[in-house]
């Protein structure tokens, strides 16, 4: 489907709520007003930025390096490879970061699953990740898609409610920390996008015949969607320009298909008790819609629960003779892969389920050799010779 | 209940014992009462894009322009079978706030059903059973989605390579470059210092006892486990 983009850049009327229907439109200014206050504290952006626009024109400055890690529980637990991916994509392109144990996740498996929590914990939640971070001076990245939305949706009540920053503040009192929020959230996704240049120069695999779909994370443009990236240069600024931005810098063939808009079918609480639902809105809404209209060799996202959902629902579909079968990874895998990062060691594929040997078939990577690379490391932690692997390991 | 309603009014409430409207006034009070409501909701056009977005309305008998109509109508009858019944077929997506009026149905949603929890009302205990497992991992260690989780009778549909996971997890993880990930039962290596100030959030916000109804051996469960810990490092709960 085309996108008018050219009768679009023509309009000159365009719909807008009213003031007081409207996300705030600069929840950094609004954060520094607070702080001047005294109501709260502000981590500041200090070190070299990349500016981006968001849906509605605000420039949003990426912080390019020095960064605090907030991981994803599920990317850690079930995808270990998307955390292990970002971490590697960073440390080759020379950008230090701390990777933190004072750390909770946001806990919104709690809130959007199972609703046994409520906004103040959530708040105090996020403050105490967001002081942590403060008190070693790396600024966050956030690498779940949902932390990041929920994240902007506790500042926007944290900036609403003076009650709620006044019981905040006194729950932070007892932890010895302040209300503390960056001046900017920012998800993982932002950061590879901005950075898609540097990420493309370092490439040295050619991705040029990998076709790709990709699909955008509820969490990440549809919670406080104003804050969400978008280039007039991607879809006509229509739709969020991550991950196709990075695919497309990345020479990779993106292809469109119908049901981009629609979430994967994660559901939150679906997923665990729920799953018939999972499975079924995942395969008939979006691998096959995908398979169909665009025959992609690998789908693409940025967020924790569709990696999982569009991966793992695929399997079950296949006894029902479905037209499923296509390789699920987030972008920072792909990114690494196409800069040379080993499938195993780094990409962590082996904990995926739909099969991903052709996509890398297609990129020039022996997979067969480099399974058994992976197995002899794992021998080697076997007999003891080593008990972790490292940083070094991969690259060897 | 008048002498007219008693004739004509089901017993029930989406297959639960129905309560006085005075209960159900109560409860919708709290709805509207918490903070969020009144950013989550501005009227209703009836235009239906919510209901053309969200994925739960293609599958179940949902719809969350009716969950932002019942409310901006106050229905008090209809809002308290919608926390019987529709609140938990929501996939909390958010696809529902391309909504026009700038309402948030998903919004809506997650204050009833923390309304319904927290008042243990029948339909939060019969969503949330077997979900205790969950529950207790978040609020205990912080993380959620843990390794370990990883077994072939959980996700039986998730393919065999759930079982190469499980059967290799140990390995697996220590092959894992980034410190932090070494673990199994956590999604990463929590600090012991972080999880007494995570108690102290839950305990303090009253998170904790959200589930006391719903769930009171989890309850009894985890606050012991919290004040324990608390306890040891001399800090009052």
């Amino acid at each position: 489907m085309t996108i008018p983009i050219e009768a679009l850049k023509r309009k000159k009327e365009h719909f807008e709520r009213g003031e007081d229907r409207r996300a705030l439109e600069d929840p950094r200014a609004e954060l520094l007003a607070l702080e001047d206050k005294g109501e709260l504290v502000v981590q500041k952006i200090d070190r070299e930025t990349v500016t981006v626009a968001t849906k509605f024109g605000r420039e949003k400055r990426i912080q390019k390096a020095h960064l605090w890690h907030h991981k994803s529980c599920g990317q850690c637990g079930h995808i270990p490879g998307y955390s292990t991916s970002i971490f590697w994509v960073m440390r080759k392109l020379g950008y230090d970061y701390h990777d933190p144990r004072d750390q909770t996740s946001c806990t919104a498996w709690n809130y959007y699953a199972s609703a046994t929590s409520n906004s103040a914990a959530q708040a105090a939640v996020a403050v105490r990740n967001f002081a942590a971070a403060l008190e070693t001076g790396y600024f966050p990245l956030i690498h779940c898609g949902t932390s990041y939305g929920h994240y902007k949706e506790v500042r926007e009540e944290l900036i609403r409610h003076p009650e709620l920053r006044a019981e905040v503040r006194a729950i932070m009192a007892k932890l010895g920390k302040q209300l503390v929020l960056p001046e900017e959230i920012v998800h993982y996704s932002e950061w590879f996008h901005a950075l898609r240049d540097e990420i493309a120069a370092k490439q040295v695999r050619d991705v040029s015949g990998i076709k790709v779909t990709v699909h955008p994370a509820c969490h990440y443009y549809k919670l406080v969607e104003g804050d969400a990236i978008y280039d007039p240069d991607i879809y006509g600024g229509q739709r969020t320009a991550v991950v196709t931005g990075l695919a497309q810098a990345l020479g990779a063939e993106v292809r469109d298909y119908s049901t981009w808009f629609d979430c994967c079918g994660f559901g939150f609480r679906h997923i665990l008790v729920q799953r018939d639902f999972t499975r079924s809105f995942a395969t008939l809404r979006k691998i096959e819609v995908m398979k169909e209209e665009a025959d992609p060799d690998v789908v693409l996202t940025h967020d924790t629960g569709c990696v999982t959902t569009l991966d793992k629902s695929q399997f079950a579909a296949q006894a029902h003779d479905r037209n499923v079968g296509v390789a699920v990874m987030s972008e920072a895998q792909f990114a690494a892969l196409a800069m040379g990062a080993h499938p195993y060691k780094v990409c962590q594929l082996h904990w995926h389920s739909a099969d991903y040997r052709p996509v890398l078939e297609k990129m020039g990577i022996d997979w067969e050799r480099a399974w058994a690379e992976f197995e002899a490391d794992i021998k080697r932690l076997e007999r003891g010779e080593k008990r972790y692997l490292d940083w070094d390991d991969v690259d060897s | 209940m008048t002498e007219t309603d008693a004739h004509y009014k089901a017993p029930a409430v989406a297959g639960h014992v129905d309560v006085p409207y005075a209960e159900k006034e109560r409860l919708f009070e709290q709805v509207r009462s918490d903070i969020r409501f009144g950013d989550y909701l501005y009227g209703c056009y009836e235009c239906g894009i919510c209901v053309a977005a969200c994925p739960s309305a293609r599958f179940y008998d949902f719809s969350p322009r009716r969950i932002a109509q019942a409310a901006a109508r106050e229905d008090v009858e209809l809002v308290y079978q919608q926390m019987q019944e529709d609140i938990w077929e929501c996939s909390q997506c958010f696809s529902c706030l391309r909504c026009p009026r700038g309402n948030n149905p998903g919004g809506l949603i997650t204050i009833m059903r923390e309304v319904a929890v927290s008042n243990g009302l029948a339909s939060a205990k019969e969503a949330l059973k077997g979900y205790s497992r969950i529950i207790y991992k978040i609020m205990s260690t912080g993380t959620q989605v843990s390794p370990d989780m990883l077994q072939q009778d959980a996700f039986p549909d998730w393919g065999p390579e759930t079982a190469d996971v499980s059967g290799n997890l140990d390995l697996w993880r220590r092959a894992l470059p980034p410190e932090t990930l070494h673990t199994t039962t956590t999604g990463w290596a929590v600090a012991d210092r972080t999880l007494i100030e995570l108690y102290l959030i839950w305990l303090h916000t009253g998170a904790l006892d959200l589930i006391s109804d719903v769930d009171p051996g989890l309850h009894a469960i985890l606050q012991e486990l919290m004040e324990e810990r608390l306890e040891e490092e001399g800090i009052e709960p």
